[in-house]
């Protein structure tokens, strides 16, 4: 009786084994799965980073939006895959002699995801609607040389007084507050790209999602799955749809580098939206033929608080702490990835302007390493009386490691004591701006469209972005002058004085120059690398298995 | 039984309030707010965004407005991903959570009750030593060295499995990270039941039935196994609602879109209603897990009385 028990139980438990058994054989992958997923050659797999927050342009902000709208929509003007300014929805413009009014003829071939031509009324409502208070657009200073556009954001006046208006279906006017020679590059932002009315009237907030959401790009929405992945597919109405040569575009919401870079050699992505930079040695052994490196419009910087002690008014001691940094160690030692040290305020590569430099970049680090000694004794302090600063910056390995280095570059050359503080982003943001706690910051600024006036006016007096508190009148009366300015070199001339003042008051401490930097499989063709690090899905096509 | 429930239903409320207001607190005294980034917002287009968005009212306000919404089970839209409400993404989060965790809580029991009670059985063993040296091995490495040494070896090298989740939509994608989650897990659950088995098997009852001439298996499956199992039943209520939520890290390391990574990219932009919606689900979770288990023992343990 109890044997024939115990043999049930075996037979149970035998039983319960080859359930298990059948539902581990059950989940484990069929080959051909994924073979057919991945050799789907009219799928671009791409690494973004961050998940965009919306995919409403003027809901979002971030890099990883932009990319996004870059595909699905399209604004007046556009950039080629190499960078170049271009026509796009508009096929045409003329500016008025004063430079305050620009006339765009729209292409009468460009259509809507839909099907519906796009008419210069569409063109009206989106500029309205980023303006609008209600629409509480986070780019709404992206079109702030347009007339009235900054009263209508601070509602003093109602939208319809945008100097925006449709003089016939494909005839667009738009008067700008003053001259901007930077206003086509503006065009190019996706906040500026048009918006379907009838659409977003119909669905409301919920406009925005993947099969309700029409764009006039050569993409549309077509999946979303918020953290993880975004699917485009071909947008067969687009004017220019013959140039698309990929059907599908995958991007992949991967916030480790790491993890982006194991998918990258998985062979599950095509290409990634960074490289991890503590193992970037290694990635650029292996893969030195994807690995894509080139020069950006950004810098990373360490700002001075200068509306307080020690730094307010204490020119020797900024600049004694600027010179004493090595910028060579930091960019060969440290991050190493290419980046050029940082002599100016201004990136090199915006055409027509000439960055002036910093005065001791032509001296050997000896010679700085001499004369940060003078400045510093200078100011007041010695051996015995050191400087003591602190130091703040957002927590990530790259940062501290940065951040020790100068600490000790400091204390070897001027003896200061560098007390390091690191904090989670929100919570330097928050102090930055406030001004009451930092001393020495780090950040970065990258440009948003291809001039000097977005990396010069950030200083200019109010400015949200001023994080230093610097302030000052001559160089917001040079910043004036050059934007009302039609002559092009003399505009030049008042911005690069400009920046020749910012160098020389020390508010700010150029570190280097950021790069892009991106693994391209083989595979992908049409890749060109860009000071924007813009890089448009329509521009690429895969080509035969090369890796 | 019922009325112990139901009791311990009505005790969570107050708690689950506390709870509420503590989070709605906290996240609101993090500094910074959902709209800041480096580039900081003009000042007249931050006023229009705290309007939008209703953050310019005084904090006691939004709190009732926001408690009059979780009453009616309205969570309020999410500030980070703005296309979308908080229930939604919950809801979107949840089935991959559930399912991951389910899968590895699942593999976790067979195989960390197989090896304990393997191990207690023959305690003092070669096979007890080896089990218990791999659990020890399984509890001390860490996921985060676990799974990317996975990837590395699965998906990188041998290319059997997906690396990460989105784009592979078989099952393969699975593998990984249930095993991942799970091993932890099987290591805890082993070496619970090796101890609590020996403690049984050491106990009287055991010795008469012994006795009485039933084989081992018997005694095993039939006597022992159900009192031994209740420490393990007590672990599996918070792990359960731990696993449920999420792993950060192994959804980090497979860009899997669960509970997890969710909570940490809502928390990091101050997302608010997204933290606080998340923070709700997990600790009414808690509170029903708990229950759940509490009943357990009594249907286990006819000792265990619910007055």
């Amino acid at each position: 009786m109890t044997e024939s028990k115990a043999n049930r139980k075996h037979v149970y438990l035998l039983l319960a084994a080859a359930i298990v058994a059948a539902g581990v054989f059950a989940l484990w992958p069929a080959p051909t799965e994924r073979e057919t997923s991945r050799a789907a050659a009219d799928t671009l797999h791409r690494g973004i980073g961050a998940a965009p927050e919306s995919f409403d342009p003027h809901k979002a902000r971030s890099v990883q939006a932009s990319i996004v709208f870059r595909d699905l929509g399209e604004g007046l003007t556009g950039y080629t895959a190499a960078g170049e300014l271009v026509p796009a929805a508009a096929e045409s413009w003329e500016l008025s002699e004063d430079g305050l009014v620009y006339t765009f003829r729209l292409r009468d071939t460009a259509r809507w995801s839909n099907g519906e031509p796009v008419t210069a009324d569409d063109f009206v409502f989106t500029f309205r609607r980023i303006v609008d208070p209600a629409t509480a657009a986070l780019n709404a200073g992206a079109i702030g040389p347009i007339a009235n556009g900054p009263a209508i954001v601070a509602g003093g006046l109602p939208p319809e007084s945008l100097g925006v208006s449709a003089l016939d279906d494909l005839t667009l006017e738009i008067t700008l507050s003053q001259p901007t020679p930077y206003f086509l590059a503006l065009l190019t932002h996706p906040s500026t790209f048009p918006q379907n009315a009838a659409n977003i009237e119909a669905h409301g907030a919920g406009h925005a999602r993947p099969g309700v959401l029409v764009t006039n790009g050569p993409y549309r929405l077509a999946a979303v799955e918020p953290s993880s992945l975004i699917e485009l597919e071909r947008n067969p109405h687009y004017w220019n749809d013959a140039a698309t040569a990929i059907d599908r575009v995958h991007y992949h919401v991967l916030v480790e580098p790491m993890s982006e870079y194991n998918r990258f050699r998985a062979g599950e992505l095509h290409t990634t939206s960074t490289v991890p930079t503590d193992i970037f040695a290694s990635v650029r052994e292996q893969f030195p033929a994807a690995l894509r490196v080139a020069p950006s419009l950004g810098i990373y910087y360490y700002g001075y608080n200068v509306t307080r002690p020690p730094f307010k008014d204490n020119l020797p001691l900024r600049q004694a702490l600027s010179m004493a940094i090595d910028r060579e160690v930091l960019v060969e030692k440290i991050t190493g990835r290419g980046e050029e040290p940082a002599y100016s305020w201004i990136p090199p590569g915006i055409p027509g302007y000439e960055p002036p430099r910093l005065p001791f970049e032509l001296m050997s680090q000896e010679e700085r390493n001499a004369q940060a000694r003078r400045l510093y004794y200078s100011a007041g302090y010695s051996d015995d009386k050191p400087a003591r600063i602190e130091l703040r910056y957002n927590t990530s390995d790259e940062h501290e490691r940065i951040a020790l280095a100068i600490q000790s570059m400091w204390r070897d050359v001027l003896g200061v004591e560098t007390t390091l503080i690191n904090e989670e982003f929100q919570v330097l943001l928050a102090n930055m701006r406030e001004r009451k706690v930092t001393e020495v910051f780090r950040s970065s600024w990258n440009g948003d469209y291809n001039d000097a006036h977005t990396f010069l006016s950030i200083f200019e007096s109010g400015s949200p972005w001023n994080l230093s508190g610097w302030s000052n009148a001559e160089y917001d009366s040079l910043m004036r002058r050059a934007s009302t300015q039609l002559n092009p070199e003399t505009r030049r001339r008042y911005l690069e004085e400009a920046e020749r003042l910012l160098l020389a008051e020390y508010p700010v401490i150029p570190l280097y120059y950021y790069v892009s930097k991106h693994l391209v499989s083989p595979e992908v063709e049409g890749w060109e690398d860009n000071i924007l690090d813009y890089h448009y899905s329509h521009h690429l096509s895969l080509g035969a298995e090369g890796s | 039984m019922l009325a112990f429930a139901l009791r311990r239903l009505l005790a969570a409320i107050p708690t689950l309030f506390f709870v509420i207001l503590i989070a709605f607190l906290m996240v609101h005294a993090a500094p910074g707010g959902p709209f800041d980034s480096e580039r900081a917002l003009p000042p007249e287009i931050e006023a229009n965004v705290a309007a939008a968005y209703r953050l310019d009212e005084p904090l006691p306000a939004q709190f009732v407005r926001y408690l009059g919404g979780v009453v009616t089970g309205d969570f309020g839209p999410s500030y980070r991903y703005r296309d979308y409400t908080v229930a939604e993404l919950i809801a979107g989060a949840l089935p991959v959570s559930v399912l991951l965790g389910g899968l590895a809580m699942i593999l976790a029991l067979a195989f960390g009750i197989a090896a304990g009670s393997a191990a207690a059985l023959y305690r003092g063993s070669w096979l007890d030593r080896g089990i218990m040296a791999s659990t020890m091995i399984g509890i001390s490495i860490p996921v985060f060295v676990v799974a990317p040494l996975f990837v590395l070896l699965f998906a990188v090298t041998l290319r059997w499995l997906p690396a990460g989740w989105s784009g592979a939509d078989g099952t393969g994608r699975l593998v990984l990270p249930v095993v991942a989650l799970a091993l932890p897990q099987v290591a805890y659950i082993a070496r619970l039941l090796r101890a609590s088995l020996i403690d049984v098997l050491g106990s009287d009852f055991i010795r008469t039935a012994r006795a009485a001439g039933l084989p081992m298996q018997a005694v095993l499956f039939t006597h022992a196994l159900k009192p031994a199992i209740l420490p393990v039943l007590s672990y599996l209520g918070p792990a359960v609602a731990s696993i449920l939520t999420g792993s950060v890290v192994v959804e980090q390391i497979f860009g899997i879109p669960g509970l997890g990574q969710l909570f940490v990219t809502g928390a990091l932009n101050r997302d608010y209603t997204l933290v606080l919606g998340i923070v709700i689900f997990y600790a009414a979770l808690i509170v029903l897990m708990n229950l759940l288990v509490d009943l357990l023992y009594g249907a286990i343990d006819p000792r265990i009385r619910y007055s």
